[in-house]
């Protein structure tokens, strides 16, 4: 019923009847039980509105119609009744009590965490997701992965335009997983529609919020506080397994981990080539440091500096390894240390220091990023 | 309800007549030129916060980034927010208080004549500080007019101060004209108008009034604690130095949530003033909406954490804020109810000004059920910081609030200005922006159920047929409030004579003096028996 109102209205605008049944309309009952129950409790106080809707401008639709001057109509001399008022009154505040108890029963189950089979660990930086699974050895990034280009309208925009990542959240299904969520920085606020979860990420504050999936599949959402500049360009996804795919999935991931930082550990005794670093560099830098010192380097004025003849950047290396590594206390500039590999810092530092006309000719290698990170 | 005996006339006080130009404006403490400026004032910001509306609205006609770059839209997204907030609609309240509240209660003027100059005469500063800082190196306070801590102290950029201080500005502007309209309200009403005599714009004006002085401070507080977290290195809302970033929103939104009502009380008082003059017919249970519009004030102190659900509050605190928020919902309803009663079996006329009220009743309950359905905390999580809210504080906003500020002027625009308004432009004026009103805000409910956060300056392609239509009708109303300007410069220079009751069912002492108004009006005051 409300789909086919709603279809009727958008038809009423004229949008194309075509398309009418993919227009997005309405909250998605979800995959969760809570999710269910709370898609129920919307759409019990939309009918109850629609209800009270109805009766209150039927009525002054009808005095509106009939009680006109232009029909000869003369006023009545009434102007109170306590008794009318009492009864609008009361019949209003039991209609609440009644919404009231179905409400309360689910925010307790919403609120209630404890007994979770899994927990996951979700912290929020400009403009990124971090997740950390406990019991697990495994932890990484998770950020934006709809080229710039498509942003910039100069390719089409695909089906998942702004709502993919590069590494999604993988959790398993008919588990209850528990999500601790925090901040690096400024508020944020994690949120998958699918789920009915949404918690604001807070710096210095842990909160807590649990999901148990139904069915297998991709969920996306976004971040919902305003968080500074890429507010927009800062997805959630979040794959649901079933839990013997998601057992297989765990224990290659933690494979990857292990070999990736055994690997890095190799790179300690290597040598990199110019070109090989200022390749690397370019891509490491437009995911990662683009988005506030701009692509061309010269950041924005007033918010943040720009790095082309940067002073840091063309005179003091360590200094600017160090910076990198550990960010700028109180600004926006964050820690990459435990972000990105030696060999992408490396490159991306190299990168820095030559590109843009600041040509300082300086070579960076994975070892002096691991001895600035040991000091 | 209010009868005049004995009215006085003013020849002989022709040397307070005001002088000429500029100077007339700049000294003077004639509520009616102070109430003039206010609304002017106010009409100009409106203008100037629509077209950043209109900016945001370019950007999000299409998918992708084209027009401007996300910082700059952030900026939009708060000065919009912040000048429609504190720049139109609360001015253009106290300019409708100035003008209109000494004439209704028979006073010969505002109780605080020179603090009312200075209280209009700093506003424009505030807007010009606030206006300017978008032109600095970094651009304008970009955090949202909500400002949440860190992202306005941390990480904020250098004209965060010039935000402060314009606020600061704002703040006192608004506590002294509360504090005139109090005193003037309770100490120069002409005798015989007891309190429960009052009309009923100017109890709802005094029950905003001290909304306002409770809450203004608040908010100077809110924003002295980001500029010294910022500058002087405290640590109000800084986790690191032991404080709490959420505690900046329980600040604001204990200012923020009394700020709603004082946004729309007086709109209440507005189109209780209006319906029942169109229906001829008495407000039906006057002393209902009294206590009704003392009770939302009194409940819209313990409500604010709403704004906050997904902050992460322990379940008792989010049990306690849902039933006291729904509670609000039934004073709201028993004003709503009182209105439709007032019209029933009256001898109901069509004009603008009824024309918007009925418009205002019926698209502000639409945002009073958008409300009701926020309240409902474990829905809140899903619609909390969507479209969805965007269009139930715009339901609320512009076509309450703004929609009753619009009819206080076509209703009050014969008497200020003795000339009757062009009707078939006002026609064209309500029908454009009731129709295009709803192209813009409706939708945005859809969108917002879909999962489209707020404050984004691109979205998911989903979105892209609704936006495109949202836009149009931003547009559409934008340029439909042009009519309006063309209709009040009309208004004030053509020559359409109208007498002193304009309104064939209008009640209350402002009918009782010759339109225009007279520069002083009530120099002895009126007995009302």
């Amino acid at each position: 019923m409300y789909r086919t109102a709603c279809i009727l209205f958008a038809w009423g605008l004229g949008i194309g009847s075509a398309s009418a049944k993919d227009l997005p309309l309405n909250m998605p009952r979800g995959v969760t039980d809570i999710s269910e129950q709370v898609y129920d409790l919307h759409m019990t106080i939309f009918y109850i509105c629609c209800i009270i809707g109805a009766l209150v401008f039927g009525a002054m639709f009808a005095a509106m119609i009939l009680h006109r001057k232009s029909r000869g109509h003369k006023p009545a001399q009434f102007h109170e009744s306590t008794k009318v008022e009492i009864i609008w009154t009361t019949i209003p505040f039991l209609i609440l009590i009644g919404m009231a108890i179905p409400a309360t029963k689910t925010l307790i189950a919403m609120e209630d965490t404890t007994e979770a089979d899994l927990t996951v660990q979700i912290t929020g930086s400009q403009w990124k997701w971090h997740y950390k699974y406990f019991d697990y050895n495994l932890e990484y990034f998770s950020l934006l992965a709809t080229p710039m280009s498509q942003i910039n309208n100069r390719f089409k925009k695909e089906e998942n335009y702004l709502l993919e990542v590069d590494r999604p959240l993988v959790i398993p299904t008919g588990k209850k997983v528990r999500f601790l969520i925090t901040s690096d920085d400024v508020i944020h606020s994690w949120w998958v529609p699918e789920f009915a979860v949404k918690k604001d990420a807070n710096p210095g504050f842990i909160n807590e919020a649990w999901t148990k999936v139904n069915e297998p599949g991709i969920y996306r959402g976004q971040c919902a506080e305003l968080c500074g500049k890429d507010h927009g360009f800062m997805p959630v996804v979040v794959i649901a397994k079933a839990p013997d795919e998601f057992d297989t999935w765990m224990a290659e991931q933690e494979a990857e981990q292990r070999q990736a930082k055994e690997k890095e550990k190799e790179l300690l005794g290597m040598n990199m080539e110019m070109d090989e670093l200022m390749t690397l560099g370019e891509k490491v830098y437009l995911a990662r440091c683009a988005a506030c010192h701009q692509p061309n380097g010269q950041g924005i004025p007033g918010v943040f500096p720009g790095l082309q003849g940067n002073h840091m950047v063309t005179q003091d290396q360590e200094a600017h390894i160090d910076v990198v590594i550990n960010g700028v206390n109180g600004t926006a500039m964050q820690a990459f240390g435990k972000q990105i590999g030696l060999k992408e810092m490396a490159a991306v530092i190299t990168y820095e220091r030559n590109a843009w006309g600041n040509n300082t000719g300086d070579i960076v290698q994975p070892k002096e990023v691991y001895e600035v990170m040991q000091k | 309800m209010s009868k005049v005996i004995e009215q006085d006339h003013h020849e002989h006080h022709d040397h307070h007549h005001p002088s000429g130009g500029i100077k007339r404006w700049l000294y003077t403490t004639n509520h009616k030129d102070i109430g003039t400026l206010y609304l002017w004032f106010a009409f100009i910001m409106f203008l100037i916060g629509g077209c950043m509306a209109l900016v945001i609205r370019a950007e999000l006609f299409q998918p992708g980034l084209q027009i401007v770059d996300p910082d700059f839209f952030n900026q939009m997204t708060t000065v919009h927010g912040l000048i429609m907030v504190f720049g139109a609609v609360m001015p253009a309240f106290t300019g409708l208080a100035n003008w209109m509240v000494p004439m209704m209660i028979g006073a010969p003027d505002m109780a605080l004549p020179r603090m009312n100059n200075w209280s209009f005469w700093i506003l424009p500063f505030a807007f010009f500080i606030l206006l300017m800082s978008l032109f600095m190196e970094g651009g304008g306070p970009n955090f949202g007019w909500t400002f949440y801590a860190p992202l306005s102290t941390t990480y904020s950029n250098d004209s965060t101060a010039l935000f402060v201080f314009s606020v600061h500005i704002m703040g006192m502007s608004s506590i002294m004209g509360a504090i005139n309209v109090i005193v003037t309200i309770f100490n120069l009403r002409a005798p015989g108008m007891t309190l429960m005599k009052m009309p009923l714009f100017v109890w709802t004006w005094l029950i905003t009034a001290f909304l306002l002085i409770a809450v203004m401070p608040v908010l100077a507080g809110a924003v002295t604690m980001v500029l010294t977290d910022k500058y002087f290195g405290t640590s109000f809302f800084n986790a690191a130095g032991g404080g709490d970033p959420v505690m900046f929103q329980h600040i604001f939104w204990f200012f923020g949530h009394p700020e709603v009502y004082i946004m729309i009380l007086p709109a209440f008082g507005i189109v209780s003033t209006i319906v029942p003059t169109f229906s001829r017919k008495r407000l039906f249970g006057y002393s209902s909406m009294v206590y009704a519009t003392a009770s939302i004030a009194l409940l819209s102190f313990v409500v604010w954490a709403h704004h906050m659900f997904t902050t992460g509050m322990p379940l008792f605190g989010e049990l306690f804020f849902m039933y006291c928020t729904m509670l609000i919902s039934v004073p709201t309803g028993v004003k709503v109810f009182n209105w439709v009663a007032t019209m029933w079996r009256g001898a109901m006329t069509f004009e603008i000004p009824m024309m918007f009220s009925i418009a205002f009743i019926i698209l502000f309950t639409i945002g009073g059920f958008s409300g009701l359905m926020l309240a409902i905390t474990p829905a809140d999580f899903q619609y909390h910081d969507t479209y969805f809210v965007v269009a139930h504080f715009h339901y609320v906003l512009v076509t309450g609030a703004i929609f009753s500020i619009i009819a206080a002027v076509y209703y009050w625009l014969p008497k200020w200005t003795g000339n009757m308004y062009d009707e078939g432009l006002a026609k064209l004026h309500f029908w454009c922006s009731l129709i295009s009103v709803n192209v813009l805000f409706f939708p945005m409910h859809f969108v917002g159920l879909a999962g489209m956060p707020r404050r984004i300056p691109d979205y998911a392609i989903q979105f892209a047929d609704f936006n495109a239509l949202i836009s149009v009708g931003a547009f559409a109303f934008g340029f439909s409030q042009l009519i309006f300007l063309y209709l009040l410069i009309k208004c004030i220079r053509e020559n359409h004579q109208v007498p002193a009751k304009v309104w064939e069912g209008a009640d209350g002492l402002e009918w009782e003096v010759p339109s225009p108004a007279p520069y002083h009006t009530f120099e002895k005051p009126p007995l009302i028996r």
